[in-house]
């Protein structure tokens, strides 16, 4: 039960009940969609840019609390953050649940509240879950906004 | 005799380890169901004493591994009723029964503007082999639409028969819902308008007693995995004069009488379908299977199935918040449901903590999702093995949900 708690942290059933910046984003100049084939979740996330700072964020969809949250606390951490900051921040938190960063400090200032999915990486079938958001908004700066899923490139052979 | 949950248990040497610390409960049968010692030991004396290559050789141990073979092969005409061995074609599983029956007979038969019928409560097995069909051949796949409690619509299936209709394909237990097609009616149908029908048996030959030639269908499909077999091997069965006009779909080895560089010879059947070296320990181990469910019965089993789906139904009504999807008036062991603010997902890792595995997601059955209007369920599928007890630590784990959403 205490690993399970360590997933389900009141943070993270807080933004599945009640997401922040679920909406639709009109002035959005970015935008890309992202799907989990395997259980059917799918999120769009949308994106204004000031130069290289994402001036808004915000997401709609449908999926599973850990996906719910992780793309509702992503928007709420990198909302005024520059587009290099951002991927650092991917990079970070990706680390952080595939189990690829060894200690995670509660206050690791780079992660800021998205450590509370530390708990994530003793499930790896929820990894997909946790990162779904993450890689959409990756591909809607990247490139511009495509379709992303989860079974794709490399990063989902890798279980990722 | 009264079935003997507990002595059936002890003959699945995988249902007595722990989970997370507790006991499995496993009610993922759908998906596949846990192999019984006697299966078991099969494939193991098979690679230990016989395992040599089958139809070609004259030394003892392929002799022995083609009698076994082909004894397996006999238990399946047995199991299904079928007229003769000849109709019995070893395949990878249901999934590559109905690919070749698409294949083969459909290439040949549909064509331009023909119709395929299919149900609203197809596998994605028997969706996209016809979808791939129809795209090639300019046909219209047809889809009989369910009603809300996930049963058939009758006559809305009377009217999408028509002349144009060249093909049915009917699921007989569905796998997300558990409803119970009334398949031999809807054959009959069928078959007034002289229209041949493929059964998907995936579901209900685990769980029903089938007998091929009562229901009339045209062909019936299966695999062994989810009748207490191994993986990777399956059946399709198919009336000999239609398997017998049938072009064949993948040439090799075994399935031919003679070859030169101008023209060759096909086999015989059933081996005129099982091209190159087949899953022999399969085939073998699928014959243990059904000699194992023979042994229990398939009534008995199905009898024990029901009186749990029964009270599974009733202990499952009672938790709060919780909304079974398909609630057909026939049905196999099959457990959909959907909580209300918990996506299936966390119920499913959340049970898992528990020790209670069970699927979630599409079930493979995209279109029954868009029709309840959910992204996925959780369901609980039963097997000759499940008890009420684990019916109880089902809703017990149901529990740990509300406490962790709360």
């Amino acid at each position: 039960m205490s690993e399970l708690r360590e997933l389900y942290q009141e943070v993270i059933l807080d933004h599945n009940k009640r997401p922040r910046n679920f909406r639709t984003l009109p002035e959005a100049d970015h935008m890309a969609e992202g799907h989990n084939p395997l259980c059917g979740d799918n999120v769009t996330v949308y994106l204004q840019m000031d130069g290289d700072v994402i001036r808004d964020i915000s997401f709609q969809g449908s999926g599973c609390a850990i996906s719910k949250a992780s793309a509702s606390l992503m928007t709420t951490e990198l909302k005024g953050k520059t587009q290099a900051e951002a991927e650092v921040i991917f990079q970070r938190f990706h680390d952080l649940v595939t189990g690829g960063m060894d200690d995670v400090q509660e206050d690791d200032e780079t992660l800021g509240k998205l450590a509370v999915f530390s708990g994530v990486r003793e499930y790896p079938a929820r990894v997909k879950c946790a990162s779904l958001a993450w890689h959409t908004l990756h591909s809607a700066l990247d490139e511009g906004g495509r379709t992303v899923t989860t079974e794709e490139g490399d990063e989902a052979a890798s279980g990722a | 005799m009264t079935y003997d949950v507990q002595r059936v248990r002890e003959d699945f040497p995988i249902l007595r380890q722990t989970v997370h610390g507790r006991p499995l409960v496993y009610l993922d049968n759908a998906a596949t169901a846990q192999k019984p010692q006697s299966v078991i030991d099969t494939l193991v004396r098979y690679y230990t004493e016989e395992n040599a290559n089958i139809h070609r050789g004259v030394h003892l141990l392929s002799q022995r591994a083609t009698q076994e073979y082909e004894d397996a092969r006999a238990k399946v005409q047995r199991f299904l009723n079928a007229a003769s061995t000849e109709e019995i074609v070893f395949v990878r599983g249901a999934t590559e029964g109905i690919n070749l029956v698409a294949q083969t007979y459909g290439r040949r038969h549909v064509g331009p503007g023909d119709e395929v019928v299919i149900s609203a409560m197809e596998h994605h097995s028997n969706i996209v082999p016809w979808q791939m069909l129809c795209e090639e051949k300019g046909a219209r796949l047809r889809v009989v639409p369910i009603n809300d409690d996930g049963e058939i619509l009758l006559d809305e299936y009377e009217k999408l028969l028509g002349p144009k209709t060249k093909f049915v394909s009917l699921v007989h237990v569905s796998n997300a819902l558990g409803t119970i097609n009334p398949v031999g009616e809807m054959i009959e149908m069928a078959h007034r308008r002289g229209v041949p029908v493929l059964v998907d048996g995936a579901q209900s030959v685990p769980h029903l007693g089938v007998d091929v030639r009562a229901l009339d269908c045209d062909f019936f499909v299966f695999s062994g995995h989810k009748l207490y077999g191994p993986t990777g091997i399956g059946v399709l069965y198919g009336k000999r004069a239609l398997l017998k006009a049938m072009p064949p779909w993948q040439g090799g080895g075994d399935m031919i009488s003679s070859v030169t560089f101008e023209k060759t010879t096909y086999n015989t059947l059933p081996y005129k379908f099982e091209a190159g070296t087949p899953n022999i320990a399969g085939g073998i181990g699928l014959g243990a299977a059904i000699d194992y469910v023979n042994g229990l019965g398939v009534d008995a089993i199905a009898a024990h199935e029901h009186e749990l789906l029964e009270y599974g139904t009733r202990e499952l009504s009672k938790v709060p918040g919780l909304r079974l999807i398909g609630t057909a008036r026939h049905k196999a062991g099959v457990l959909s449901f959907v909580l209300e603010g918990v996506h299936p997902h966390d119920i499913g890792t959340i049970l898992d903590e528990e020790g209670v595995a069970i699927r979630t997601g599409h079930h493979c059955v995209q279109p029954v999702m868009q029709r309840f209007g959910i992204p996925a369920t959780a369901r609980a599928s039963l097997g000759c093995y499940n008890t009420r007890e684990e019916i109880d630590a089902l809703t017990r784990a149901l529990d740990r949900v509300a406490e962790v959403f709360g």
